[in-house]
């Protein structure tokens, strides 16, 4: 009967000098990697890059990986420290939690985005569309609670908060969330209950 | 009006923050929560609201980045080498020999300090009995002792810098 290797498995395998065993985990955490760069940086060819450029890292520094915290863990605290410096090369504005402005940036990108614009007309989509609407900060935290299989700890590990701060992140991001879909879908909302 | 406003959003806040914090099951409040869904209706209006959202949000799908992604990966990690864990930079010996180093010196300045206290000198309600008029420090910083450790201690120093070097040098190659 044929097991998944777990994580530590792999890595063991990969220090051992099994280079080709690390595509394993470039598949396996790809898309989580990519949807949290894609939080930081809106260009799907920019994003590409920041993303491989994680794992490149992370494959440069495994002998560093310890395993006393998740892979998956320590893979997007390099994910999160990567957006955030090619963001700084990029001179690009990085958004802070509780700066309004974030709203009145994020408005703007939306700006030309009519309710036609929006490919599905299926709630997920409308969620989908209103986490890219949110600050990268709140979009993060979001995608890792829900999609990276974190948990609250895990999280405050990799953005280097405390878990309380977390939590009430957690919680700000969800009602942003909650009122973006009400100011940008609420039509479409309406249209499908 | 204002305040009343503040109050009902603050109130409004706290509702949804206990709510998600049952939702996400880690309310220390289940079972009165659990009354308050049952028997207020706005609770339970929030309640259904919130719960629809969470549904949404864990079905969501991850973005997928392009066909090559992990080819593109394994190109570039070809072309590198793992770098050394970065605890192995450091030799534990010197670390443990530097720390035995000043623990000695600590303890041994306490040593030679409190030998060269006079205790029965001077009144003893001054300062805990100690009369620190009494303690010779010339004698203390001047005297081949004292030169000596000085020496060890710029010898261990030119020792760490040359290490640190050493490795600069190496990944600048």
């Amino acid at each position: 009967m044929y097991t998944t290797p777990s994580d530590t498995d792999i890595i063991q395998q990969v220090l051992k000098g099994g280079q080709q065993a690390y595509a394993t985990l470039v598949e396996r955490y790809q898309n989580y990697v990519f949807t949290i760069v894609l939080r930081y940086v809106k260009s799907r060819e920019d994003a590409e890059e920041v993303a491989q450029d994680v794992f490149i890292k992370a494959y440069r520094s495994l002998a560093d990986f310890k395993g006393t915290a998740k892979f998956s863990t320590w893979l997007y605290t390099i994910t999160t420290t990567t957006c955030i410096t090619f963001l700084r090369k990029k001179k690009l504005e990085v958004h802070s939690l509780d700066n309004e402005k974030v709203f009145v940036v994020a408005d703007n990108i939306d700006g030309g985005m009519s309710a036609n614009q929006v490919e599905q007309k299926s709630k997920v989509n409308m969620v989908n569309e209103a986490i890219k609407l949110l600050s990268p900060e709140d979009a993060q935290v979001i995608t890792l609670f829900y999609k990276g299989e974190q948990t609250l700890e895990e999280i405050a590990q990799t953005l280097g908060k405390e878990v309380n701060a977390v939590k009430v992140q957690l919680h700000r991001a969800r009602t942003r969330l909650k009122d973006k879909m009400q100011k940008h879908f609420s039509a479409e909302v309406r249209d499908l209950n | 009006m204002s305040t009343t406003i503040n109050n009902e959003f603050s109130h409004d806040e706290e509702m949804e923050a206990r709510i998600w914090a049952y939702i996400d099951g880690l309310s220390e409040e289940k079972s009165f929560i659990e009354q308050l869904i049952r028997e207020n209706a706005v609770w339970r209006a929030k309640y259904n609201e919130l719960v629809e959202l969470n549904q949404l949000l864990h079905a969501t799908e991850l973005e997928q980045p392009s066909m090559r992604f992990t080819k593109n990966v394994m190109e570039e990690i070809s072309k590198i080498q793992i770098a050394p864990a970065t605890k192995e930079y450091i030799n534990k010996y010197i670390i443990r020999g530097i720390a035995a180093f000043f623990i000695t010196v600590i303890v041994g300045f306490l040593i030679y300090g409190f030998s060269q206290v006079n205790w029965s000198a001077g009144n003893a309600s001054k300062h805990a009995g100690i009369d620190f008029t009494q303690v010779d420090y010339s004698r203390m910083f001047n005297n081949t002792f004292v030169n000596l450790f000085m020496m060890a201690n710029i010898i261990l120093g030119l020792m760490l810098l040359d290490r640190y070097l050493s490795s600069k040098k190496k990944q600048w190659q």
